[in-house]
């Protein structure tokens, strides 16, 4: 249970990050994303022990390692759908783990989260999809709407099939319009979960990209969950490696390649 | 001689007891389990309601949704609601007869058919179907869109889905139910006028005057208004059992057929519950 002074100082600075961040369309002081030592464990399995990592704004990191070694995790922390065990998670330089449930929301208006199987909503169309964040946080009339729909799905290639369902796109352009609904309200950080999972080379390559071309574009700061070391190579900044809930290595392609770290130069090898 | 442990049976030896005495703890967590798994799922359940009455009193008030849902929820149920009623009052109606006309009180008829569909069999009926189709609906929704992390997405999208998804639900069948229920008692009332007409015409106004002789509103509000319950609890439980899907397709089913078992185990055990508190408040 927290103190009454607690109370009172967490609502100030509830209400200091709500006002802050929307008043700056997404971005304030500090690095975009900072994580200082976190913790997440599920049961007795350690996903994450320690984390450090550092994102600065326009910067894109890559987050490589073997399955279930908790990247996707990482990302669902970043974005609060997951509380850490313990841990910081600073978000233009406010910490967000100890946000209510409102205050946690205005943050998140400003992160764009892409999913591993792209999470579109079933029972929507397309247009209904990238319309949805416009709806529930813009004060956008419809035909406002429809044309930032046309302009964002153009902007991913999709603009001819506004009217299709989910069920009726192929993987690659499920993705791409879970890209243009994750950049709807032109967020500071978009987070990416496996963009190129389970797509063949040319439409993974497509996918970079767009990736690329978006990121010029919104000049936001990106992390990048992947295992295809490839994509990470030509979409990211800098690269960090996870294994054993720990950041092993954290640097350009060129430094990891350089590296001497055995679980380094084994996954390289395997990759290449 | 004898030993002393050659009169006891084997099984009761000193050397067994010890043994014996190892399955002990195995029975108890077998007994102990489920009680533990139930009293976890009535936690979890409590701290459910709680998040989704939280996320009630917030902005903004999701009418739009609302809306679709009544319309989901309402309209599709109606036709099926109809015809379940119209069934029960024409079943009702042939059988009251044959057993009423036995016991030389045939012109008992209408106000029997009409008494005991407006007070029990429209509203239970009505609470049973609803449960089935629209608790397996939201059932199935909700924990295939769980399972493929559609709830994440609007959740990291900033939007709540307790009251997006679980409140906009629970506020439907609440509203619907009682309007369902008057389909089915009409219907009932109707399609038993017509059984009971079929064999000895009689006028539908006559049938009315006869089926309504000494009835008060109490009759028939107290019986509907308990279906809102019935609807809190379909609602309630679809959402639920929906929103803790897990797996694939197969948590999926399981969310679906757990959502309709259980809101109608709970539909029944409310309508008895009600009933009593019902006749104690309005005799």
């Amino acid at each position: 249970m927290r103190h009454p002074e607690q109370e009172t100082l967490l609502a100030v600075e509830e209400s200091a990050a709500t006002t802050a961040i929307a008043s700056s369309g997404g971005k304030s002081d500090g690095p975009a994303v900072v994580l200082r030592g976190l913790h997440k464990s599920f049961g007795n399995q350690i996903v994450l022990d320690g984390i450090d990592l550092t994102v600065e704004d326009g910067e894109t990191l890559a987050v490589l390692g073997r399955s279930g070694t908790g990247k996707s995790v990482l990302l669902k922390l970043i974005i609060g759908l997951q509380k850490p065990d313990s841990g910081s998670i600073g978000i233009h330089g406010q910490e967000i783990t100890l946000l209510h449930l409102d205050a946690l929301n205005a943050i998140r208006k400003k992160m764009g989260f892409l999913f591993q199987q792209a999470a579109l909503y079933d029972s929507l169309t397309v247009e209904q999809n990238v319309a949805f964040p416009l709806k529930r946080h813009t004060k956008m009339t419809e035909s406002e709407q429809g044309d930032r729909v046309k302009e964002l799905l153009a902007s991913v290639g999709m603009e001819g099939d506004l009217k299709k369902m989910p069920s009726d796109l192929s993987g690659g352009m499920q993705k791409r319009v879970g890209l243009a609904r994750a950049l709807a309200l032109d967020p500071g950080i978009l987070l990416l979960d496996e963009p190129t999972a389970g797509l063949d080379p040319i439409t993974s390559g497509e996918i970079d990209e767009l990736i690329l071309k978006l990121q010029a574009e919104h000049h936001m700061a990106s992390i990048v969950v992947t295992h295809d070391l490839h994509s990470a190579k030509t979409i990211a900044d800098r690269l960090a490696l996870l294994h054993e809930g720990k950041v092993q290595i954290e640097g350009s392609f060129k430094e990891l390649e350089e590296s001497d770290n055995a679980f380094v130069e084994e996954f390289l090898k395997r990759d290449s | 001689m004898m030993s002393p442990n050659a009169r006891i049976p084997r099984r009761w030896t000193n050397l067994d007891a010890g043994q014996a005495a190892l399955p002990l703890p195995s029975a108890l967590v077998s007994v102990w389990s489920p009680i533990n798994h139930f009293l976890e799922w009535f936690g979890d359940l409590g701290l459910f309601a709680w998040e989704v009455a939280r996320s009630a009193v917030r902005r903004p008030f999701e009418g739009r949704e609302l809306i679709r849902q009544l319309d989901e929820i309402g309209s599709r149920s109606f036709p099926l609601v109809a015809l379940a009623g119209a069934a029960i009052g024409a079943v009702l109606s042939l059988e009251s007869r044959y057993s009423l006309v036995r016991f030389g009180a045939k012109s008992m008829l209408p106000a029997a058919l009409v008494y005991s569909i407006i007070r029990e069999t429209g509203p239970i009926v009505t609470g049973l179907v609803v449960s089935g189709r629209v608790g397996a609906g939201i059932g199935a929704e909700l924990g295939s869109m769980k399972v493929t992390e559609q709830i994440d997405a609007i959740e990291a999208s900033g939007v709540n889905p307790f009251k997006f998804l679980a409140f906009t639900r629970i506020v439907a069948c609440i509203l619907m139910l009682p309007l369902l229920t008057l389909v089915a008692d009409f219907c009932g009332v109707l399609f038993g006028w017509i059984a009971e007409t079929l064999v000895e015409p009689v006028s539908f106004l006559s049938f009315l005057n006869k089926g309504f002789v000494g009835a008060n509103f109490s009759d028939l509000l107290a019986p509907t208004f308990r279906t809102a319950v019935f609807g809190l609890i379909i609602g309630m439980i679809g959402c639920f059992q929906g929103m803790r899907a897990k797996g694939g397709t197969a948590g999926v089913g399981f969310s679906a057929t757990s959502s309709v078992v259980l809101s109608s185990l709970f539909v029944i055990l409310a309508d008895v519950i009600l009933v009593k508190f019902i006749l104690v408040f309005f005799p």
